[in-house]
């Protein structure tokens, strides 16, 4: 579409679009405002306004609650905590079990079989990005019962698609002049990979785990919500009796604990690439 | 020098830990964390061969879903989801643009910066469970507090991304304009925004995407959508309306994720 000005005046008016891109324009725009305005009120038609109204009025209440925070009980904390970074670690490294063979089997220049292998990986690897590991874990609770092994394989299975999306994407940009160079020495198929193919995403792909045990310990913290142990399952037993001061110091520690775990995967990244 | 400058063998590539005995300390301290690690899961045997019962039934339902017998809560949910994704989004894109205006370190004085950085650092630092957690003990269960929180998350996200690309833009663009005399306004608008714009619209497609997974998730604490679907559902052991909803919850995801990238490619 081109830009001229297609006014007829005797002195034309620049305008940045033509009018049939306005009239376009336009009426997306009011398309956007009509699904809008229909879903909102089909959103609200539940709504009780009544508790909307008195929000402000709740959360003066709820903020003089929870000050000041029970920093004493800090000391029941401790062992959730370490559950909370076992979850993570643990579930990043059966993750990165899990999805590094995907990955291999996923990028189109590695994979053994492009028909049957190829999109089996490829399906494995989108299930598992597309559910969360919240409700992995809602799952996983049901079937395996409350506790740290549901936690570990919840965030373990969400860590396959993330892991295995981000390598075989990796494995699929590697430079294949220096693959031709392996083949030509002769190697042979699990050569190539060793010496042509993993050397190239190795760096990729410690950013990659790292990054995601920051993002599992992040998920790790919730996960006690539904019943998979860590430092959620004291925010959902503070939460249950109405003890604000205790759910402040929880959030403080999650907090605190995001941060640092953020400074780490930034440090090691910044260090590996 | 030697005749022979060509390697003859292979060796070794560089390590990332270079001297030898800091490589074995921290391999030692790996694998010591692992052992306690390992060893403080405490893991219920019995239930879990319990469980292996309860996981068949689960994949039994998961390949032979029940669509029916609860399609008006399922419904429900739904529509509740998908309406809360797009208003969260214009909603939240609408407030980010200021902010992520306010946040560009060339367009804003100093003092609105650091308040627009700052209301960023705090939505992008709680997660949407916390912050749904709060937004219905405040607004009451429902979808509102479910709106409400993707809104929260929305303007950090935007509103950072936003303003790096604010801070990326071709200066010359925007000198060429600022030297017709033109208001702080019209530097928005005929410099700044037509730079940005492609990748706004990519952005907030993005975002899209993203608001509703997370629907599915925040309505497990009470803040409505397909999420408190599921929970009742897996409550209540009924795992073939479980696995139906899990369907459709991965058909959306996999349908928005395609075709938000194909309509990302098409505004670049």
């Amino acid at each position: 579409m081109t830009t001229t000005p297609t006014t007829q005046t005797p002195t034309p008016v620049w305008h940045p679009r033509t009018p049939k891109a306005r009239i376009t324009l336009w009426f997306f725009w009011l398309l956007t405002v009509a699904l809008f305005v229909y879903c909102w009120n089909l959103m609200t038609a539940n709504t009780m306004w009544v508790f909307v109204y008195d929000a402000p009025q709740a959360a003066s209440d709820l903020f003089n609650r929870a000050f000041p925070p029970r920093w004493t009980y800090m000391e029941r904390l401790w062992k959730p905590l370490w559950d909370t970074i076992n979850i993570a670690t643990l579930g990043t490294l059966l993750g990165i079990m899990m999805a590094v063979p995907l990955a291999f089997l996923a990028a189109s220049n590695t994979t053994p079989s492009k028909v049957f292998l190829r999109p089996f990986a490829l399906f494995c690897i989108v299930t598992s990005r597309s559910i969360n590991s919240l409700i992995w874990a809602l799952l996983l609770v049901s079937i395996l019962g409350p506790g740290l092994l549901a936690g570990i394989l919840a965030i373990a299975f969400r860590s396959i698609g993330f892991i295995g999306k981000l390598l075989y994407e990796a494995i699929e940009e590697t430079e294949v002049s220096q693959v031709e160079a392996i083949t030509a020495t002769g190697a042979s198929q699990a050569q190539i990979l060793n010496y042509g193919i993993v050397p190239q995403v190795l760096p990729a792909f410690y950013g990659i785990s790292v990054f995601r045990w920051d993002i599992n310990i992040r998920e790790s913290a919730i996960l006690g919500l539904v019943g998979a142990g860590g430092i959620g399952s004291q925010l959902q037993a503070s939460m249950n009796v109405l003890a604000w001061p205790q759910v402040m110091v929880i959030l403080v520690v999650i907090l605190g604990t995001v941060v640092v775990s953020e400074w780490v995967s930034a440090w090691v990244r910044k260090a590996v690439i | 020098m030697t005749k022979q400058s060509y390697p003859t063998q292979w060796r070794r590539p560089p390590q990332i830990i270079q001297a030898k005995h800091w490589r074995y300390l921290v391999t030692f301290g790996v694998l010591l964390y692992l052992i306690m690690a390992i060893g403080t899961v405490e893991v219920n045997w019995g239930r879990v061969v319990e469980g292996v019962e309860r996981g068949q039934r689960f994949i039994a339902g998961f390949l032979q879903p029940d669509f029916t017998t609860r399609w008006r809560d399922i419904s429900r949910g739904l529509i509740e989801s998908l309406t809360m994704t797009f208003t969260s989004t214009v909603v939240g894109v609408l407030i980010s643009i200021p902010i992520g205006v306010g946040a560009a370190r060339n367009l804003a004085p100093r003092w609105v910066y650091y308040v627009c950085r700052s209301v960023i650092a705090v939505s992008r630092s709680l997660q949407e469970i916390i912050v749904a957690i709060f937004f219905v003990a405040l607004f009451g269960f429902g979808a509102f507090a479910g709106f409400l929180t993707l809104t929260f998350a929305t303007i950090g996200f935007i509103g950072k991304l936003l303003a790096e690309d604010i801070e990326d833009i071709d200066e010359a663009q925007a000198e060429a304009v600022r030297a017709t005399g033109a208001s702080w306004l019209q530097l928005i608008n005929y410099a700044v925004q037509p730079q940005v714009m492609p990748r706004l619209i990519g952005l907030s497609l993005y975002r899209l995407d993203i608001n509703f997974r997370e629907s599915a998730v925040i309505g497990i604490v009470g803040a409505g959508g397909i999420g408190a679907t599921l929970n009742t559902s897996l409550s209540r052991y009924e795992y073939d309306s479980s696995g139906a909803i899990l369907i459709i919850i991965i058909a959306i995801v996999m349908m928005t994720e395609y075709s938000s990238s194909h309509l990302r490619r098409w505004v670049k």
